[in-house]
């Protein structure tokens, strides 16, 4: 067991790095500069490949390229980057290519600013791109999360053969926090050049990856189906391949939930701020809960419809930095048999604990 | 027990290590911790802080809106962050970078630790001189794990620079 | 009897979709023949564009991956990275390689990828139904210059093969013509070079192949050729640029 202090995005470098993560491809852009940084610096030196693509463009399809020829593949940007990666990543989802794409969610819209945002859950549960598909979101809460779900993104990746996206922001990926870690650190090994469990990309045996045609059929990495009613049957395949993942991989941390009157819903760092203000509710004697939802897509909707038909009366508050994208899966989940309040900020501008006891104090008058 | 601190003053004046060492301090006395730095696009010149929030319980916002305490390294910094500090919060200020500051709502220490740290040997201890000094006030991790932290953090070829950086600690742990 | 002619092994023997007189077909043989020449088949890796050879992976039978338009050398980039002992190509049209690629193509060049790109210059979108390409002639009347290419309103043809061999990266650029029987032969003899440069690690080796689209050049098939000869070549001159 090891402690360390590290920033998130370093986190997430690591975990990827711990996780196999054999290809990255990244392009400068604040919030997430350490993220690249760390890739940069480890990679090579453990005998996997980095890349500073010449643009996101290039570099979510340096992604598919590598995870087409069987690498654990990954890249990572903040918001205005992601967006460009878009294509891409509808690309990958159709060629049914395992791919991992983090986003440190920064302001927008446009250039916006560099400050903390969670604006970018519309584009990324909606899936940002063209056509129906969907990426996996998982929304980690704290440094530890940011590395301990990296080993899940990419067996997730390679289990659905689907990309999954990591929502991250600013506040998580810069702040510092204790990492706790089980083997060793590449940070740990900073002085020692030696490549630590050397995984090479040639050990992972997918079947249907691009290695050359030998002993075997050509595999052909594509998205393209012309003919007629052959894209419908493909895209019902997908459609059966997004339902058994929303069956199966649905993930939340619920807090109070059995006696509460009022669930505080949030994820990522607005989820922590929310879970300080149920806890000190709840040493008040306060009737209070929380859903912090990990899996943004599949949303975890069971959960929200099994309270909302329970014969209490039940107030849902949603709490965003945005002006209400998660709001919306709460209120398709709840679908009326409860009311669904709403506190969000975005901008840069993060709701305080102040602001939603104040928020929260509003509500319970009204109950 | 949960305790906020804001650090600022200008690039160079070790406030992201002030911050870090703090932050490495209470995570080996097993607390939790969170350490967020300004990263805006500036990079030398302006003003550099960083937010730590110390605590026993599960941290939320590691983003301070008002700190229990303010450690300030010079004049600029003093104007920007002077409204972000709770009633009765602890306001410590490198009085040698910054004018005189009266607030009778506040605890307000002032030091002169560039002036003090150059009599030390190195001016660049003036943050390890306010870091003693505010840890004699708020014990909210103590100087043994301070000085243990500056002796393994510090790189190979900087290992002269342990001593006179525990020596700051020390002397600003006992400025009144 | 000793067989000296046959059915390329890494061609398909189907029928492709290509309109007469299209050079598309030729330039795929070609690459099938070297591929089998140089006994690399099961090494082979080819990227596909978007345009009209987007389903050339139909016709190949070795593997290959799609790219998005103009992204093949991203794509061809990381594959060869992942694995270099796979001999990996891009196959690309003019509007793909020189206009919504370009940055892809300059910067993949640039790093002196070892890689080998063979590239389709028809002077004109295809798939899309004959619009201007970044290699349109001037003069050239095309469905999105219906009165002629001009260099005031659309600048000048692109020399993307001349532009790519100032890079110190880029160790082999030339220019054939699939316009006759003798240009066809320098063609397979320089794409051939190029997959033998990545063979031995020399690295970015470029084909620029000069080749008939009869369809939007708006004229008969024997025509279109004479075309590439009286005009085309006097643009895009060929030969070995580096």
């Amino acid at each position: 067991m090891k402690k360390i202090l590290m920033t998130g995005n370093e986190a997430i470098a690591e975990g990827a790095i711990q996780a196999g993560c054999g290809f990255y491809s990244g392009y400068p852009i604040t919030p997430q500069n350490e993220l690249i940084g760390y890739f940069a610096k480890h990679m090579p030196e453990k005998g996997r490949i980095f890349i500073q693509a010449e643009s996101e463009l290039a570099a979510i399809n340096m992604v598919f390229g590598a995870s087409a020829a069987g690498a654990r593949a990954m890249t990572s940007s903040s918001s205005p980057g992601i967006s460009l990666k878009q294509e891409g990543i509808s690309y990958i989802a159709a060629a049914e290519l395992p791919a991992v794409i983090v986003n440190v969610m920064r302001a927008g819209p446009g250039l916006g600013n560099i400050w903390p945002a969670q604006s970018d859950y519309f584009q990324a549960t909606r899936s940002g791109g063209h056509g129906d598909y969907h990426c996996i979101v998982l929304a980690p809460a704290s440094v530890q999360e940011s590395y301990d779900i990296m080993f899940l993104a990419f067996d997730l990746a390679d289990k659905y053969r689907n990309p999954v996206m990591i929502l991250s922001d600013g506040i998580l990926g810069q702040m510092m926090e204790p990492l706790v870690v089980s083997g060793e650190l590449l940070v740990a090994s900073r002085k020692n050049k030696r490549p630590i469990n050397q995984l090479t990309t040639h050990q992972l045996t997918k079947p249907w990856a691009l290695t050359g045609c030998k002993g075997r059929k050509p595999n052909i990495a594509k998205s393209f189906y012309l003919k007629e009613g052959d894209l419908e049957k493909f895209n019902l395949r997908l459609q059966g391949k997004y339902k058994n993942i929303q069956d199966k991989e649905t993930r939340y941390e619920g807090l109070f939930l059995e006696d509460a009157k009022i669930i505080v819903v949030a994820y990522g760092t607005m989820a922590r701020i929310a879970k300080s203000v149920v806890n000190k509710l709840r040493e008040q004697g306060k009737k209070i809960g929380l859903i912090r939802p990990v899996t943004l897509w599949p949303f975890p909707k069971k959960i929200f419809q099994r309270l909302a038909v329970s014969d209490k009366l039940l107030v849902f508050l949603v709490i965003e930095m945005s002006y209400g994208q998660m709001l919306e899966d709460v209120q398709l989940a709840v679908n009326g048999k409860a009311p669904v309040e709403f506190l969000g900020r975005s901008g840069g501008g993060v709701p305080t604990e102040e602001e939603i006891i104040k928020k929260l104090q509003a509500i319970s008058f009204k109950l | 027990m949960t305790e906020r601190i804001i650090i600022a003053g200008s690039g160079g004046q070790g406030i992201m290590l002030l911050g870090k060492i703090l932050s490495e301090a209470a995570m080996r006395e097993n607390k939790f911790v969170t350490w967020l730095p300004a990263y805006g696009a500036e990079v030398r010149g302006g003003t550099s802080h960083c937010m730590v929030v110390i605590s026993d319980k599960e941290i939320g916002s590691p983003n301070i809106e008002k700190a229990d305490s303010l450690i300030i390294m010079n004049g600029p910094s003093l104007m920007r962050f002077k409204k972000r500090i709770k009633e009765r919060g602890l306001l410590i200020i490198n009085s040698s970078l910054a004018s005189k500051y009266k607030n009778i709502k506040l605890n307000v220490l002032e030091q002169p630790f560039s002036d003090i740290a150059v009599g030390l040997g190195n001016i660049k201890v003036a943050n390890m001189l306010a870091l003693g000094l505010f840890l004699a006030k708020k014990k909210v991790v103590s100087l043994k794990s301070v000085s243990e932290v500056i002796q393994a953090i510090a790189p190979d070829d900087k290992k002269a620079l342990v001593e006179i950086n525990k020596k700051a600690l020390e002397e600003g742990s006992g400025l009144k | 009897m000793k067989k000296i002619f046959s059915h390329p092994k890494s061609l398909r023997n189907i029928s492709t979709h290509y309109c007469s007189g299209c050079g598309h077909g030729i330039a795929h043989r070609l690459i099938a023949e070297v591929v089998d020449e140089l006994g690399i088949r099961e090494r082979v890796i080819g990227i596909c564009p978007v345009g009209c050879a987007v389903v050339a992976y139909d016709y190949w039978d070795f593997d290959c991956s799609e790219a998005a338009h103009g992204r093949g050398l991203a794509v061809a980039t990381a594959i060869k990275r992942v694995r270099p002992e796979n001999i990996v190509f891009t196959y690309q049209g003019d509007g793909d390689l020189a206009a919504i690629g370009t940055n892809e193509t300059i910067h993949a060049a640039n790093r002196g990828e070892n890689l080998t790109v063979i590239f389709i210059n028809n002077a004109v979108y295809g798939m899309t139904g004959g619009q201007m390409a970044p290699t349109t002639l001037l003069g050239q009347k095309t469905a999105t210059t219906p009165e002629g290419r001009t260099s005031l309103m659309q600048g000048w043809p692109l020399k993307i093969s001349e532009m790519l061999a100032m890079l110190p990266g880029v160790k082999y650029v030339e220019r054939a013509s699939l316009d006759s029987p003798g240009g066809i032969i320098k063609s397979k003899k320089a794409i051939k070079q190029a997959f033998e440069n990545q063979i031995n690690k020399v690295g970015f080796s470029l084909v620029e192949l000069l080749s008939a689209c009869p369809t939007y050049w708006n004229m008969p098939a024997n025509q279109s050729l004479e075309w590439i000869k009286n005009s085309m070549i006097k643009e895009f001159p060929l030969g070995k640029i580096k």
